[in-house]
């Protein structure tokens, strides 16, 4: 199993204790994960997140093995469509896009040709429904949540989209997932990281509605502690402990 | 034919108290209310939790707010928690809920619920913390021994809706007037910023924090043992387990000595709590009269 929700690098709000590539491995074998795919957290706040790419590919070199690089692209910056084939030729799995930071709505159509680019050249695009809870942020921290209608929005823009949403609760999960056709849904894949467990077992409840196979692995290191996955999965009840996730290396077979 | 062997608990085969949980019953408006109170056992039983104290806070919203209980909400939810504590006395523990503004009613819950066997009082959050009618209520706390738990947001910069919110420093103010109550904060991981409320609790010893919420941001547990020390913790669920099973696969990361281990999972509560209140579980080692010889 991989951790797709991994990141690097500093948070503007506040300290996060050493999030460094080495770190982020020691912790990915503790947890029994065999990789991880990995973003570069102060790229989501720079207004050009190109220098932060730069940074993700240099520190993750020499960890290929086992860390992926995800970089940020940026659809409204000139010239994005080469950071676009750099990220193809450096073997990324993903990219990332952060529109409530860059200030476009749900149906901002420079987002639409990212994702349908991205497809096209067989990435996914990662999206963050929030790095931290609603009542806890910065005063200047003020995007708000990724929004459901943002998300239907992308997942219709073309049959190859392949979109792997992180930090999303149960409400958003349906409203998306109930919101689109059966082949729209087909493109959507969703992190475990922010889902509740027991005693609402909210978990287990969209693994009986919408299947496992739609949830991916995801911590959301290092903003938040990499045990809250696991220990959501162990408490599965019995009917749906043990199901088997998606594997987001084969989002495009 | 050889009985199954149950599984190890995830957390460990120590003592565990939840400081902080709740049952449903069936006058709060959800159908499924059995099968959440149901999975909290289950879920209770595989992290290996050896005594729920819990709460129900009214109806929960069906007929009267959360936060702001009727009386009339406020008495049924401690008999339906009370019925709860009596079927499983083995495993589970109660506080008697009250709604301050509703004061003669308060204070005679609370008997009502010593009565019957509470071990704290469940302040939600009816009322702000540093308010003087919450004087009477730790007056009782005081003369039957008792704990307070109180709801906060941590860090308060607005009015928020739905409940009168209190922060650490809220409870500061009540808590230096009460220097003989223990309380409780509820939840550091529950919303707003613990990072706020720690410095605001430092120096009043009286104030313990849970560890209970949603939040598991990486730095917390580190932050809150720096600020306040592991004799100054207890361990909570509240409404999400998976992630108070996740603080404490935690703790093994960030290190943390057995024996603040055990203060955090057992050894506080039982200081705090009335003695006697959960048999089977002994003070850890550290706590105990050094032996002679």
């Amino acid at each position: 199993m991989i951790d797709v929700n991994a990141l690097i690098g500093p948070y503007p709000f506040r300290y996060l204790p050493h999030p460094d590539p080495d770190v982020l491995v020691r912790v990915l074998e503790r947890e029994g994960l065999r990789g991880a795919w990995v973003g570069h957290l102060p790229s989501a706040f720079y207004r050009d997140p190109s220098a932060g790419n730069a940074q993700l590919y240099t520190a993750l070199a020499p960890h290929a093995s086992t860390l992926r690089p995800v970089p940020t692209i940026r659809p409204d910056w000139p010239h994005w469509e080469r950071a676009l084939r750099a990220a193809v030729d450096a073997g990324a799995p993903a990219v990332r896009a952060y529109p409530t930071l860059w200030e476009m709505g749900p149906h901002d159509a420079r987002m639409r040709e990212l994702v349908v680019a991205c497809g096209a050249a067989r990435l996914a695009v990662l999206l963050t429904v929030r790095f931290e809870d609603l009542r806890q942020r910065h005063p200047l921290d003020r995007a708000g949540d990724l929004t459901a209608a943002a998300v239907r929005d992308l997942a219709r823009a073309g049959q190859g989209v392949r979109l792997v949403v992180t930090a999303a609760g149960r409400d958003m999960i349906e409203e998306v997932h109930w919101g689109l056709t059966p082949d729209e849904r087909q493109r959507v894949l969703w992190d475990i990281s922010w889902i509740w467990g027991p005693p609402e077992d909210h978990l287990a409840k969209l693994f009986r509605a919408i299947g496992a196979e739609r949830f991916v692995y995801g911590t959301q290191w290092p903003l938040r502690l990499t045990q809250a996955p696991r220990a959501n999965l162990a408490l599965l009840p019995e009917d749906v402990a043990g199901a088997t996730l998606g594997d987001p290396d084969r989002l495009f077979v | 034919m050889t009985p199954a062997t149950p599984a190890a608990p995830l957390a460990g085969p120590a003592p565990l108290i939840d400081a902080h949980a709740h049952f449903l019953h069936a006058h709060a408006g959800r159908a499924d209310w059995e099968a959440v109170n149901a999975a909290r056992f289950r879920a209770g039983e595989r992290i290996g939790v050896t005594y729920h104290v819990a709460s129900i806070l009214g109806s929960f919203g069906f007929t009267s707010p959360t936060y702001f209980p009727s009386p009339r909400d406020v008495t049924a939810g401690n008999d339906a928690m009370r019925a709860i504590a009596a079927a499983h006395p083995d495993r589970v523990r109660m506080y008697v809920t009250v709604n301050p503004n509703d004061t003669a009613h308060a204070v005679d819950e609370i008997g009502r619920g010593v009565a019957a066997g509470a071990v704290g009082i469940k302040l939600a959050a009816s009322r702000r913390a540093s308010d003087p009618l919450l004087d009477p209520i730790c007056e009782a706390a005081a003369r039957h021994g008792l704990p307070i738990l109180h709801h906060i947001w941590q860090h308060r910069t607005r009015e928020w809706p739905s409940q009168e919110i209190s922060d650490g420093l809220d409870l500061a103010e009540l808590a230096r007037r009460h220097p003989t109550v223990r309380f409780i904060l509820a939840h550091i991981g529950g919303g707003g910023d613990y990072m706020h409320t720690l410095p605001a609790i430092a120096d009043v010893p009286n104030i313990l924090a849970d560890l209970s919420g949603s939040g598991v941001d990486r730095g917390m547990l580190d932050e809150a043992i720096l600020r306040l020390g592991a004799e100054r913790l207890v361990w909570g669920s509240d409404v999400t387990m998976e992630t108070g099973l996740a603080k404490l696969m935690g703790f093994e990361a960030i290190r943390l000595t057995a024996d603040d281990a055990a203060r955090i999972r057992y050894g506080n509560a039982l200081r705090i709590f009335p003695p006697g209140s959960f048999p089977g579980i002994d003070a850890p080692l550290s706590r105990r009269a050094p032996v002679a010889g």
